[in-house]
């Protein structure tokens, strides 16, 4: 293929960026003058269609990361990035079938609410709000890291010009436009984003007839069948099932997607919002597998990883081959869209929870008027922005895929039992649910830091590869040791004396690799995926704990709670 | 406050109970469905990848539809519960809180 013009100022993809960002900005101004309450601020006034929050959730949830990451994956591994792409759908029922109905029904803008509804508030929004926050921090440092490296390669502007240029306009839309603005930035990105690669999937298919069949055949002639079958990313069954378990729970975790249910005027529409959501998002996955596949082929793995050495830029490759360079353009700024809106909505989602949940909840003990709550929303919108840029700054060059998994981990663990347990279970207790956010919490960030992904691939990446080197001077060393002896063998000296020589080097450069390897820094938790402990004990502490400890205020209230539920009765 | 009176009034409710029953037996139900599906697929990953890998059309192998069919799964079940609420269960929200004269 022809030079790539990746990481040249595209005049086309400037003008798409600047139209998306003048539109949006256009949606803030009107959405600022119906701002003003805390029911429109956080909840967009529950003004919000089930087909329009279906769109929204579903450009929530479809980061950068998963567009140009999943098509990245699936072009350099095969069918094991189709396995993260199923994985990351499959939340989405059990958000449906367990918790749209009483999330929509019990709350008023948060999880915490549902959690709270018959709990002590304090100790238990406290706790919320942690888990809230922690989640959000982790994924908006992974999405403003991937934003600047993004623009940087796409555009060619400066890494903290990038960074900054998004923490700005992210913060204008919530800080202005709230909710309203926030849901509209959404459906917008997720409208240009399905359109997109359903553009790029039709002109990639147009190459091959159309025909699966035959797209699957040239990528089998070109990387064998290993290609498209299951390889090496999952490796020991527990792992497998222990990152499955993030996934699909972590999805029903997410205080940025939870939030969402808020901005439908009843908890049919919220039901409506996860099929439209579900559909959107696996219609999504299908297409960004079919990017991946087809730039394998027609890009090649080759020029992929010449540009980006994970892959990411598969998908604008594959773009800019088939559609030249105002193609790549469109789809660089549908990118930067994207990131966009996602970091908008994280940050809204940690704005409601610091102000909603921490300042009114737990500072001010509920006793908030809605002016006090809006503004200090807006102050937590402001204070997030700067946080996101000063993350996005800081880890700059760094590896932050981990980021995404934790945050994963710690919305399974910290969050989903919690609230599963509120709505289900009658004899959760304000002690269970604190010690269950907590414990998933800890546990989950705490053994993934300790794991195999943050101590031994972050925290000791230098010891990591001295110890390469010095295995490899080792090597070095003997391969010459040996070739001399060799060499003494050629000229016709004694033989057998010779061969005891070189078999004594090998032995003894064995038992040095053998020292050389003990020195490796080994992870002090041994899985990637902690989810299985972490959220296990979540649940387990939660229940021994209430029944342990029974309340019975708590416990008097669930038959009130239950008719608002089902009923909706009273419901906000 | 008529919402405490309600709760009162309805907690005994027959419809209520059986509306109770309804939800939790096809939640439970789909959501089983949701996870033999999701972890049937990761198990068959685990311990039996050569299946996973059995050519059924040139170059595909069984794997692919089996992946590409969880998603679309996944979305019809979502349909499904989507059917029963509006069909049977909103009928029979309506029907209780009419009773109770709840909003």
């Amino acid at each position: 293929m022809q030079q790539t013009t990746i990481g040249h100022v595209h005049i086309t993809s400037i003008a798409f960026f600047v139209f998306f960002v003048l539109v949006t900005l256009g949606i803030t101004y009107w959405a600022a003058k119906r701002t003003r309450t805390t029911k429109e601020f956080y909840a967009a006034g529950r003004s919000v269609t089930g087909f329009q929050n279906g769109l929204a959730l579903a450009g929530d949830y479809m980061s950068a990361a998963s567009f140009l990451g999943i098509a990245g994956l699936v072009a350099t591994k095969g069918y094991d990035g189709l396995i993260y792409s199923v994985g990351w759908l499959v939340g989405w029922p059990i958000i449906m079938f367990l918790i749209s109905d009483p999330l929509r029904n019990l709350g008023k803008y948060t999880f915490a609410d549902v959690v709270a509804y018959r709990l002590k508030q304090r100790p238990v929004r406290a706790a919320a709000a942690a888990g809230s926050i922690v989640t959000v921090l982790f994924y908006l440092t992974a999405q403003m890291v991937g934003a600047g490296t993004l623009v940087k390669l796409m555009f060619g502007l400066p890494y903290e010009a990038a960074v900054i240029l998004v923490g700005i306009l992210m913060v204008s839309y919530v800080l202005f436009g709230g909710m309203l603005a926030t849901t509209w930035v959404q459906i917008i990105k997720a409208v240009l984003l399905l359109g997109g690669a359903t553009v790029l999937v039709l002109l990639t298919l147009g190459q091959f007839g159309f025909s699966y069949g035959e797209l699957f055949g040239q990528a089998q002639k070109m990387y064998g069948d290993k290609f498209l079958e299951p390889g090496g990313l999952v490796s020991s069954p527990l792992e497998a099932f222990s990152l499955g378990l993030a996934l699909m729970f972590g999805t029903a975790g997410l205080p940025h997607i939870l939030m969402r249910f808020y901005t439908v005027p009843d908890a049919k529409e919220a039901r409506k919002s996860v099929f439209y959501a579900t559909g959107f998002i696996g219609y999504f996955y299908i297409l960004t597998v079919t990017i991946g596949f087809g730039a394998a082929v027609l890009v090649t793995q080759k020029v992929i990883m010449g540009v980006d050495k994970g892959g990411n830029m598969a998908g604008p490759l594959l773009a800019e081959f088939l559609g030249g360079t105002p193609f790549l353009g469109f789809l660089a700024a549908v990118a930067f869209a994207t990131i966009l809106a996602v970091v908008a909505g994280l940050t809204l989602a940690g704005a409601s929870a610091l102000s909603h949940d921490l300042y009114v909840g737990v500072v001010r003990r509920g006793e908030a008027n809605e002016k006090q709550e809006v503004k200090v929303a807006k102050i937590a919108t402001l204070i997030l922005g700067v946080i996101a840029i000063i993350l996005g700054v800081l880890f700059k060059g760094q590896n932050v895929a981990f980021m995404v998994g934790l945050a994963f981990a710690v919305a399974s663990s910290a969050n989903f039992p919690a609230l599963l347990m509120s709505v289900t279970w009658s004899k959760l207790t304000t002690k269970g649910a604190v010690v269950s956010i907590w414990t998933g919490l800890i546990l989950a960030a705490g053994l993934i830091i300790l794991g195999p992904t943050v101590w031994v691939d972050v925290i000791h990446k230098d010891d990591v590869a001295a110890v390469e080197k010095q295995l490899k001077d080792l090597d070095a060393d003997t391969k010459a040791k040996i070739e001399a002896l060799e060499k003494q063998k050629v000229m016709g000296q004694d033989t057998a004396s010779i061969d005891a020589a070189i078999a004594s080097e090998k032995t003894q450069a064995d038992a040095k690799k053998k020292e050389v390897n003990a020195s490796r820094p080994k992870a002090i938790f041994p899985m990637k995926n902690p989810t299985v402990i972490s959220l296990g004990l979540a649940f387990l502490l939660g229940i021994i704990v209430s029944l342990m400890w029974p309340e019975k205020e708590a416990a008097a209230k669930y038959e009130e709670e239950e008719t608002r539920e089902y009923l909706g009765i009273g419901a906000e | 406050m008529s919402g405490k009176k309600s709760a009162l009034e309805i907690k005994n409710d027959p419809d209520f109970i059986e509306l109770k029953k309804q939800k939790s037996t096809v939640s439970l139900i789909l959501t089983v469905l949701e996870l033999v599906l999701y972890f049937g697929f990761i198990a068959l990953i685990a311990y039996n990848k050569e299946f996973l890998a059995t050519k059924i059309s040139g170059a595909i192998n069984i794997g692919i539809p089996i992946a590409v069919g969880t998603i679309f799964l996944s979305w019809i079940l979502t349909g499904i519960f989507i059917w029963w609420a509006n069909a049977k269960y909103d009928v029979l929200v309506k029907k209780v809180k009419d009773k109770v004269g709840g909003q």
